[in-house]
């Protein structure tokens, strides 16, 4: 495996190292939220471990995928926070 | 179908020492667990860089063990009377046993508080794995808040990878730690361990009696209010590590419903291993601590395996790593002002968005969660749940399949999930 | 005259009849043995369709849609009120013979109703699969979500001086009283001047002779996939499928909640009579589902449940008098159209205890009527 690979998070061309979650990726970006709550709050991850479902992002056009418990794969297309 | 002889739903410790004990016998063994590596939330990414003499001797041991690894495999219920039914990147997997092992480990409690679900506002272990799985945390300022003894692994941890961490916030007052500190005393491995994290986190301020009252912020945490019942203040940090203490994973099991121990608990002082075709060990069937899931991991391991004898010199051993609970749940039973944090608005219910105001005036949780959708969303009740039940006293949070959300493909393949009724 | 009423259930037909009756000037009493709207009210889809597998059953679901109708404006937003319509599919030409029938049926007594070919379908619910033949709209349809409703119409009998008591009953007396046991395992003995039964299968124990048996149904939820169907969608298969047969069967049924989760149904079983998931079952009605509608094989099921309906022997619900108790009246049976009907039930009952002309007939659900005739 690389030790580097190259995702997209909102459009936006991301290289990660092999083995960093979605959640990481993304907060690592320096955005705090992975979605908005059904009255419209920022929120983002909580519990770390695939549980709460805070985390939840559209991947590769799947929506509500655990970004805590998906590795990032080369060329994984992420939405946050409902953006399209 | 794969077939096993034992199978073993979690790659913790509890489900690696099974794993080694089992696979000593030859028979076949799977180990199946819905993150990506072996090590369970404790000794997450530990594989390689082992953290303690415990994870290093357990990563060697199941190095030269056979067994199958079933990894990023969520098990979302029973398949049919012999195998279960998991999902692995969007598609069925269906795993058979003749005995199964279910080591599920626990989640954090998470209490509702102004700010609580403010984005940075996390769990004390969820920080701890968000960080593991790769999210830079140097030079990041930490409040580690909530009770147990993971507050203080995860302030080392943090520290360990560049965060500044401003303080350890633990509810139980310091009386109340007395029993916790004299059993971990009077245990070498245990005692190691707590001088080891002592001087990890030296020059982390460990407050007793303090617990977080509000966070604060706009889109985002920027700082948190503490409390320790005389004065409250404020510190600006970037992360709340934050979790009350630890919740059983006890679904699957309450899905199979079946005898799920691995000794004979009814007695005080067991020396009668259970060799039933379904046990649960470790802290899925309570908080125990690491020796215990691991003790306990390895009896159901080897009577799994037909190891009788082996698996009795152990129950000595287990009897004494049990009472830990005990100790643990004493020292840090959570006080009562945690109760009264949450305002009228405070959200209890993160997936539907249900304010405390919303439920106060129900008396159970099946009311309220037909009324007011709390529990109702994805997490199916596994934060809101346990909130609830300490907020309010409920116990009827209700079971119903699957055990977490799946494909409707997947769902076709749910053969006998067998709910509790109600 | 005003009368002490005692209702038997806190399921929508209790509530919808505390609330007209509490209106009328009754003092009623509401006795739940569990939680408000928790039984078969809870357990189904919240349809509120106007059906017309008889005259009988079209005129108690067209007067009941009205009464909804007119209730709308004052039930809270919680209780998710929403004019999504149904669609009819048909899936061949045998189905399309059905649907110009219904549409002849449903336009002849004032109802919209819009016949679509397989171009409008897919216009209207573009993730149904292609090469069906065609549908039937109807636009009047409504769905709710039935236990918030349930606890409003019984808070708006509350506020009128409606008692309700958890307990479970034990007995209806031939003397009008009715014997229950509270939590707190006393019993007590409420008098009354009439007793309205509005439980559901569970007053077989309670009433010898009544002719009602459990059917029992599994209903799937979703997450959130807004827009992914826009109606309450059903297959015309469904009347092949589902009645007048005592076979296990399944349906295509998929409505759109206003959260934009998908409630997916539905099995039809008869002779079970406990609640766990048949796995087997759920299969045959999730595959049903992807025959309709492949795309549902990729989204993200919640959770799964199953309920009890309290069906009759010709499918018609049991409101009135009691054939042989006296001062006992009945409302139940409504199998799978309680949420619809609830409120017609409750207008007929009020009418009879008020000595009114009813809006429509009440003899065709004459617990009294000969079963064996019908349907």
């Amino acid at each position: 495996m690389a030790d580097r690979l190259v995702i997209r998070i909102d459009n936006q061309r991301v290289e990660v190292a092999a083995g960093t979650s979605v959640a990481a990726a993304i907060l690592a970006l320096g955005q705090r939220s992975t979605r908005r709550s059904v009255s419209g709050q920022p929120r983002g991850p909580l519990c770390g471990m695939g549980i709460c479902y805070e985390c939840r992002v559209t991947i590769d056009g799947l929506p509500h995928r655990l970004a805590c418990q998906a590795l990032s794969r080369e060329g994984m297309e992420i939405i946050t926070n409902g953006n399209v | 179908m794969e077939m096993y002889d034992v199978l073993i739903v979690g790659a913790g410790p509890a489900g690696m020492a099974a794993a080694v004990r089992a696979s000593q016998s030859g028979v076949r063994v799977g180990v199946v667990d819905d993150n990506p590596d072996l090590g369970g939330q404790i000794w997450r990414n530990e594989k390689l860089k082992p953290k303690s003499d415990e994870s290093k001797i357990w990563f060697e041991r199941i190095r030269s063990a056979e067994f199958d690894f079933i990894a990023g495999t969520r098990i979302v219920g029973q398949a049919s009377e012999n195998s279960l039914l998991g999902e692995r990147d969007g598609e069925p997997i269906e795993l058979g046993y003749h005995h199964l092992i279910l080591a599920t480990g626990a989640r954090e409690l998470f209490l509702p508080f102004p700010g609580w679900t403010l984005p940075n506002v996390m769990g004390a272990g969820g920080l701890q794995a968000l960080v593991k799985s790769g999210l830079p945390i140097e030079g990041k300022t930490v409040v580690v808040a909530g009770s147990g003894p993971l507050l203080v692994a995860v302030a080392a941890f943090l520290k360990s990878r560049g965060a500044h961490v401003a303080l350890i916030a633990e509810q139980a007052p310091l009386w109340r730690l007395g029993s916790f500190g004299l059993a971990v005393a009077r245990d070498a491995v245990k005692r190691r361990q707590a001088l080891a994290l002592r001087a990890e986190t030296k020059g982390i301020p460990y407050r007793t009696g303090t617990w977080p009252v509000e966070a604060l912020g706009h889109e985002h945490l920027e700082s948190i209010r503490l409390t320790n019942g005389r004065s409250t203040w404020q510190v600006v940090c970037d992360y709340l590590a934050c979790g009350f203490g630890l919740v059983p994973n006890s679904e699957l099991a309450g899905f199979l419903g079946s005898g799920i121990q691995t000794c004979d608990d009814s007695d005080p002082h067991p020396t009668k291993p259970v060799q039933a075709r379904v046990v649960s060990v470790g802290e899925s069937i309570g908080i125990g601590g690491l020796a215990c899931a691991l003790v306990e991991g390895e009896i159901a391991g080897l009577l799994a395996s037909g190891q009788v004898d082996k698996a009795r010199e152990l129950i000595p051993k287990r009897t004494k790593d049990r009472e830990f609970a005990t100790v643990l749940a004493h020292s840090f039973a959570l006080r009562d002002e945690l109760k009264k944090l949450a305002t009228p608005d405070t959200i209890v219910c993160r997936c539907e968005d249900v304010k405390y105001s919303a439920l106060v005036n129900y008396s159970n949780f099946t009311s309220a969660k037909l009324q007011t959708r709390c529990g109702m969303g994805p997490c199916q009740a596994k934060v809101c749940g346990a909130a609830t039940t300490f907020l309010f006293g409920w116990t009827d949070v209700s079971l119903r399949p699957p055990l977490g959300p799946v494909s409707l493909a997947t769902l076709a393949k749910v053969q006998q999930p067998h709910p509790k009724v109600g | 005259m005003s009368q002490r009423v005692v209702i038997i259930g806190a399921g929508i037909v209790g509530a919808a009849l505390a609330r007209s009756l509490s209106r009328d000037g009754h003092h009623v009493t509401v006795v739940e043995s569990g939680v408000i709207g928790g039984g078969a009210t809870a357990a189904g889809m919240g349809h509120i369709p106007v059906m017309d597998d008889s005259a009988a059953q079209f005129s108690l679901c067209n007067y009941s849609q009205q009464l909804w109708e007119q209730l709308a404006p004052e039930l809270p937003i919680e209780a998710e009120y929403d004019r999504c319509g149904t669609l009819w599919v048909a899936a061949d030409v045998d189905e399309m013979a059905e649907v110009e029938r219904k549409h002849q049926y449903f336009t002849s007594r004032g109802l919209p109703a819009e016949i679509l070919d397989p171009g409008g379908l897919t216009t209207f619910e573009p993730n149904l699969r292609p090469g069906l033949a065609g549908g039937l709209r109807l636009p009047g349809d409504r769905v709710v979500y039935p236990p918030v409703a349930t606890k409003w119409m019984l808070a708006q009998a509350q506020t009128r001086g409606t008692t309700l008591v958890y307990g479970t009953v034990t007995a209806i007396g031939l003397d009008r009283t009715v014997k229950a046991t509270l939590p707190s395992k006393r019993d007590v003995i409420i008098e009354s001047d009439t007793v309205i039964y509005a439980g559901g299968c569970g007053g077989r124990a309670l009433i010898p002779g009544l002719e009602i048996r459990p059917r029992k149904g599994h209903l799937i939820i979703t997450d959130r996939y807004s827009g992914f169907v826009h109606h309450q969608i059903l297959e015309l298969g469904y009347l092949k499928s589902a009645h007048g047969s005592d076979q296990d069967s399944v349906a295509f049924n998929v409505q759109p909640r206003p959260t934009g989760q998908l409630l997916l149904g539905s099995s039809r079983q008869f002779g079970v009579d406990h609640s766990e998931i048949d796995g087997p079952l759920l299969k045959r009605m999730i595959d049903r589902s992807f025959e309709y509608m492949p795309g549902l094989a990729k989204i993200s099921a919640i959770r799964a449940w199953t309920g009890f309906r309290a069906a009759t022997p010709d499918s018609l619900p049991l409101i009135g008098p009691h054939p042989s108790i006296p001062g006992l009246l009945l409302a139940t049976g409504h199998e799978g159209l309680g949420i619809t009907t609830a409120m017609g039930t409750a207008e007929l009952i009020a009418d009879s205890l008020a000595g009114r002309t009813s809006a429509i007939a009440p003899e065709p659900y004459f617990p009294s009527r000969d079963m064996a005739h019908h349907g």
